[in-house]
This record gives C-alpha cells, structure tokens and sequence, in this order.
C-alpha cells in the first residue's frame, strides 16, 4: 500500500473516515495524504490489525503498572484512571513550528511586561488600553503584589497555551494557562512510549526531541533564584497524592533531582523558608509551586487551607525565597482579559500578534451580551476563572434548561463569563479499535521564561477521544497522543 | 532527606515485612494443618492469631478460609495483607520520586493482585496460589530494592523498617512457640513434636538454613540457638538486630549532626545483649520475659527514631 496515491483512503482502516470542512491534520483538502504524513501513514497501514492492537496493549499496560494515572475528582477520593494514550502521533512541519514559537515568545514576554505593569504604575490602565475594572475585579488580582519587586521580573516561568487549528490550517490561541499549568510530563511519557512502540518509524523520521524539558525548566528556575543564593535550593511543592497532577509532581521532581515537598515539610521561621529533613531543618531557595495562590499560605489567602505553609507569603515577600509562578499571575489568564491580549502584546512590544485570539464577546459590554443571550445555542460559554473544562457552557450541545440557567447566571454576573464562537478545530487521525478515525486534537505547548525563553518543540496533544466530541480535557474523556515537530 | 520521605519509606517497608510474615504464618500452617498433629486445629490457629500480634477484628471461628481471607483480603482488617500493601504503596506513592521504577512497578503490581475483587466464599479456591503470588511478589520487591535503589540514606530506612519488623515478629513468634515447646519431647508423640519445630523453623524459613548446620535432627534448644542467636541467618534475632544497628549508624553518621546518643545506647545494649549471650543461658532464665523485652526494646528504638528524625521541634533544630 502506498498512500502517495489517492487511493490509500479505500484501506479497510480509513473506511468512514470523516472528512468536512474542519482541517484534517493528514488528509489535504484536495484528499490526498499531506507530504509530511506519508512515511508515517504508509507505516501504520503496513502494520495489521491484531499488531496495532498488541502495541496498544502493551502501551496501555506500561501506563498502569507505571501508576502514570490522573485522578478524577467528583468521584470517590483518590479514583485513579489512566490517561488514555493513542498510538498515532501528531505531525507539525518545521515551519508551522517556527511561527508557533515565535508567536508563543512573543506572547509570554508581553504577559510577563503587563503583570509587572499592573502590579506597579499600571500604566496600561492609565492609557486606557485594557479597563481598570476588569483587573481589580479579577478573582486572581493579588493586592498584596502591589509594588513588590519579583526577581528579573519574571511572574510567569512556566506557561501552557492551548493553540487550536481553525478550517483555513492558522494556529490560533484558545487560553493561556499560566497558573500552574499541568501535562508537561504525559509530552514526555508519550515521547518515550512512542519510541518504545515505534522504534523504527521514530528514527526515520526526523522528530524534534522534547526530553530536555526538565533540565531547561531546572535551569530556568536556578535563573530567577534570589539575590545572592548561588547554589539555590530548589523544590517542588505539590498539594499531595490526591491532586489529580500528583504523579506529574513526583516525576518532574525525580528527573530534576530536587525535593518533592507537602506544604507540612516547610517550616518558615525568621522570614526564611525551611523543610524538614532527617538531617534538619535545610534552607529553601525557589519553591516550583503546583499549589494554588489560594491555598499556599493560610496567613494571607485562604485560612482553612491544610496545603500550604503558615508564612510563606512574608518570606516572599521579604525576597528570601522565589515561587514559580509569582502570585497573582491568575489575572493575566482571566478569560475575560483573555480578550485584551492582542492590544497587550501591541502596546508593549509595538508588533502585531503573531497568533491570534479566538473571537470572544464580554458580557461587561452591553451589545455583547444582548448578542450572546439571543444566540445562546451557538455559543460557547465559559466562567472566566476556572479551566480544566469546568464550568462551561457548549450551546449547540445544550439543553434549554441548562441555557436557562446560564442566562440567570450571566445577568447576575456579567464579568465571570464570556463567550465564544463554537469553534471547528482541527481533527488528526487516531486508532480507535482497528480502524483509523479523525477526532478533534488541542496543542498546549510549555513555554519557560527565566533568563531566556525556552519552548521545547511540540506539546500536548490532547484528542477527544469521542467520536463528534469537541472536549479534550482529561477530566471529561480526553486522551492524547505524542506530538512530533519535524526536523525539515 | 525530608523527614516525610522517611517517614513513608520506613512504613512501606514495615508493613510489607509485615504483610511477608503474616503469609508465611498462613502457608506454614495450613500446611501443617494435613497432618494430625497432637496439637489440635483450635489450637495452632489461636497460636498464630496470638504470634501475629492478635490482629484487630479476626477470631479463629473453626473455618480456615474464612480465616484465610481475613487475614489476606479483607479489607477492613487493618493488618491484612491487603491492607498492609495498600497502605505500603499509598506511601510509595507519596515517596514516587525516591524509589526506582523497577520498586514501584513491583509493589504496584502487588497492589493490583491484592485489590483484585474475590469472593470470600470462593477462598477455598484461590488461597493456595494467591499467597504464594504475593510472597513471591513481595520477594522480589526486596530484591529489585537491594539491587536498584541506591544505598543511601532512603535505602537504609528501608533496612531499619524491614528489621525492627522482623525483630518484633520473630520474638513474638518465639515467644508464643515457647511454652508449648519447652521439654515437649516428654509430652508429646515423637511425630507430632517434630511437625511442631519443623513448622517453628518453617515460620521463620529456617528449615533448610538449619538442616546445613544442625542435619535435620531438629532439637528445640538447637533451633532456639539457632533462631535466634545465629549470626549469619537472615530471619535470626540476632541478625535482624544487627542490620538494625548497621541502618541506624549509616543514617546517624550521614545526617552530619552531633551523634544520637540516646538511640545508639540502647540499640548497643539490645545488640550486645544478643552477640554475647549463649542459648543456656536464654533457657534457665525466663526465656519468654526475655524476647517480651527484646519487642519492648524495638518499640523504643521506634520511638527514639521519630523523636530524632522525624518528629523534632522547630526550636531543637534551630539550635542544633
């Protein structure tokens, strides 16, 4: 079989296999297999049924006996799953690429400049770029930041941008998670379960390497450590076994060779940041922290939190510890200033966005929200603070009830929510049974900024493994796959 | 090394030792169950009810399986090996990043055997292979743990846990053989004494260990010495003990702090106690007071272990 003929779309394995206007990542609008998609399509459809499902197998074996599993909350507590894997990668040209970090670069240091800006002499207030109201009323604006000085001013070390891909093949942003994003280490067991299914394939085809994430988020970590500590000491805080990131925690920490610590390992004392070891107590540095602003410390957020560390936040204060990310970099991925990114990225920088936003109505706005109240069975409603597909509103998918309750909700609270177009977005193909079918995919890749940006090629690809479903996130039926930008 | 992490480490270990004893308990005697015996069936399950510390929540009840699976499977007893490994791998979980992946895969594939839905009322059926399974699984846990996680200082909580188990455990169990052992030959059929020691030794995977010193003339004064003041046997007192102390002072001596005095005199005195005593002398005292004490000891030591590396107060730490 060979699929540079336009034939390879009657193999028994892509029977059905759906093509309409949303842009297939492997199949050309004029039917044919994209260039790049060839080697790896030819290599599949050589492979039989009862092979593809053994390597399956093994791979979904892999991921259990390793425990790389999430939790799922709403159920009972601790309910591990894992997450579903597919074996068919998706390929992104170099050139695709290249714009894709350019845009994401240029993305993050304007995020960074205008966290600075708010927190300081709000200038971009001032001038009337982005309304005063919006940021002060941000759940996640942290008052206590005002007028500190963060190291290199680096609020946002590490970020995950959800990038789709529209009908016309552009790459735009969906959200930016710059809290503490999460995923990075499914890019990379995906990338070494690929290797370990695909051997071969792997090394003919050129693909980007991604494993030096860990060693470039370490050092992008050592960069922004305080004044004076050369040797920093630097840990991960994790909320416990029972956050559903838990086994992200334990395996960054184990390939960065640093501390994993729960918020009752630190002790702080004098305005400095201890944990608890067998050797006493050892000095901490920068805190990688995948705990909520919320949660962190009891004293200045909220009081009933057991997550955190009494005292934390006056350490930092004080500039005796980093935390990565800063506080309060939550107000920076509010969806509703979300909206206002492009006119950010231009007041800082003077250039015009290289990736585009999706068209998103404020419910602030009068006409907006007349708008999106008319037409709530076409839209896409989302609350402004939450992710992980919380929360949201998908209007075609929508019974009347629920679009009833979402308009109470919005006239009640017009700056918690926005809407969104429901979009089309690319689909890639995935082996479902023994068959070959397209499901709609994400891309959130992980950007770190410390004293240089560093973007390792690729990301997450998460799928929405149901067939017609447009939601990839892992707590609603998601899965992924590996991601493979090209060398050429 | 974080006080938490050691924390874990020593209870994943402790409680797979402990889990391995109880199985070992289970296999040896429904073994010896085949055979009649002098000593009635009643008995030898009370006996080791009472050896393994009389678990929460079990009575023997006349049915073995049910037993069985109480003791395995069960769920809500706390010492089951069920409960045991579960809880082993909720702490090898919260320590992921300090064990290797070749540890975490075996405890996780034990905790998938063992969390497995069965029917008590099928015991009959699956014990036999089902305990085996998980005392080969959990061997091989030991081993992939000696071979792949570096001997530092995680490493050697895992030593001290194993031991302080193993020390308690086999006390206890000497200690309840004890008296119905002591001058048995003169009350007992010939058979049935011996089925008694060889069930002793196998408790303890003496038998063969024992056979190459002693020939499988089995001599309750012999198996004692054995048992333990041998100083080369892995499941013996004495060498528990011994790995014990070589744990402690590797962790004191790497923790770079002033040393623990408390702690290592008394792991001296229980070590010393055992180096230089011989078996006559265990015997014309009270042999059951003595191994009582050596359970007390290990229970210091615990608690020592905690108020040093564990549990200490800020303001101690500071001023070390």
């Amino acid at each position: 079989m060979n699929s540079n003929g336009p034939n390879c779309l009657h193999s028994p394995a892509l029977r059905d296999y759906l093509l309409d206007h949303a842009y297939d990542e492997m199949i050309g609008s004029d039917g044919h297999v994209r260039p790049h998609y060839r080697a790896l399509m030819d290599a599949m459809l050589a492979l039989s049924p009862e092979e593809l499902r053994k390597r399956k197998q093994s791979a979904d074996l892999s991921f259990l006996t390793q425990g790389i599993t999430f939790t799922v909350y709403g159920r009972e507590e601790g309910t591990e799953r894992i997450f579903p894997y597919d074996l068919f990668p998706r390929i992104i040209t170099n050139a695709e690429w290249v714009n894709i970090s350019k845009g994401l670069t240029q993305r993050i240091t304007a995020l960074n400049m205008f966290l600075r800006d708010i927190y300081h002499e709000g200038k971009i207030l001032s001038d009337g770029v982005v309304p005063r109201e919006l940021v002060y009323s941000c759940r996640h604006f942290r008052r206590q930041m005002r007028g500190m000085q963060v190291p290199r001013n680096v609020y946002i070390a590490v970020a995950g941008t959800d990038l789709l891909r529209m009908n016309d093949g552009e790459f735009v942003v969906l959200e930016d998670n710059l809290r503490v994003p999460s995923g990075v280490s499914y890019m990379l067991t995906n990338r070494r379960l690929m290797r370990r299914s695909f051997p071969q394939l792997f090394l003919n085809s050129g693909v980007q390497p991604v494993e030096q994430y860990t060693q470039a988020l370490s050092s992008t970590l050592r960069s922004v450590s305080p004044e004076g500590r050369s040797e920093p000491t630097i840990v991960l805080l994790t909320p416990g076994i029972y956050n559903s990131a838990y086994f992200e925690h334990t395996y960054l920490a184990r390939q960065m060779g640093i501390e994993l610590v729960e918020g009752r390992d630190l002790v702080i004392h004098d305005n400095i940041v201890y944990m608890r070891t067998t050797a006493g107590l050892k000095r901490v540095d920068v805190i990688y922290r995948r705990v909520d602003d919320d949660f962190i410390d009891p004293l200045v957020f909220r009081s009933d939190s057991g997550l955190g560390a009494a005292g934390l936040f006056n350490a930092y204060r004080a500039g005796n510890v980093t935390l990565a990310n800063a506080f309060g970099t939550g107000v920076a991925d509010d969806k509703a200033i979300y909206a206002y990114v492009p006119a950010i990225i231009r007041y800082y920088l003077t250039e015009d966005p290289v990736l585009n936003n999706v068209e998103t109505y404020l419910m602030t706005d009068p006409a907006m929200r007349q708008h999106t109240l008319q037409n709530l069975d076409k839209l896409v409603v989302k609350a402004v603070g939450e992710s992980g597909g919380y929360g949201m509103l998908i209007g075609p998918h929508s019974t009347a009830e629920e679009r009833e309750e979402f308009k109470r909700r919005i006239e009640a609270e017009p700056r918690n929510y926005i809407a969104q177009p429901t979009l089309s977005f690319s689909r890639s193909p995935c082996l479902i049974g023994d068959r070959i079918e397209p499901r709609h995919v994400d891309l959130r890749p992980y950007i770190l900024f410390g004293d240089k940006v560093t973007i390792v090629p690729g990301g997450l690809t998460r799928v929405a493994l149901e067939k017609g479903s447009l939601v990839v996130n892992s707590s609603q039926g998601g899965g992924s796959k590996d991601t493979w930008v090209l060398n050429r | 090394m974080l006080s938490r992490v050691a924390d874990c480490l020593y209870w994943m270990s402790r409680d797979l030792e402990r889990a391995e004893h109880t199985l070992r308990l289970l296999d040896v005697n429904m073994g010896l169950m085949l055979d009649r015996s002098s000593v009635s069936v009643d008995a030898r399950w009370k006996r080791t009810l009472h050896a393994l510390g009389k678990p929460e929540g079990v009575t023997w009840e006349g049915d073995l399986y049910k037993l069985g699976y109480a003791l395995t499977l069960d769920g809500d007893i706390p010492s089951s090996v069920r409960s045991c490994i579960v809880s082993a791998r909720e702490n090898a979980r919260r320590v992921r990043e300090q064990i290797s992946t070749e540890q975490w895969q075996r405890l996780n594939r034990l905790f998938l055997n063992v969390t497995t839905p069965r029917d008590p009322r099928d015991a009959e059926n699956y014990l036999s292979e089902f305990i085996p399974a998980v005392l080969d699984g959990i061997h091989l846990f030991q081993g992939v743990t000696d071979t792949t996680m570096t001997h530092g200082e995680g490493w050697q909580f895992i030593q001290v846990g194993r031991f302080i188990e193993r020390a308690s455990a086999t006390a206890s169990l000497i200690e309840v053989y004890h008296y119905d052992l002591l001058g048995a030959a003169a009350r007992m059929e010939e058979h049935s004494e011996y089925l008694e020691l060889l069930g002793l030794l196998r408790s303890c995977t003496a038998f063969e260990a024992y056979c190459k010193v002693y020939t499988a003339d089995l001599n309750y004064d012999r198996i004692l010495d054995f048992i333990v003041l041998n100083a080369e046997f892995p499941h013996s007192l004495r060498y528990s003990i011994d790995c014990l102390q070589q744990g402690l002072a590797a962790i004191d001596r790497g923790s770079g702090r002033h040393p623990a005095d408390d702690l290592m005199r008394l792991m001296g005195r229980l070590q010393s106690s055992l180096g230089f005593m011989q078996i006559s002398e265990m015997l014309t005292q009270d042999a059951g007071l003595y191994l009582r004490t050596i359970v007390r000891q290990c229970r210091e030591i615990h608690e020592l272990i905690y108020q040093r590396y564990i549990h200490y107060s800020v303001h101690a730490a500071l001023a070390d």
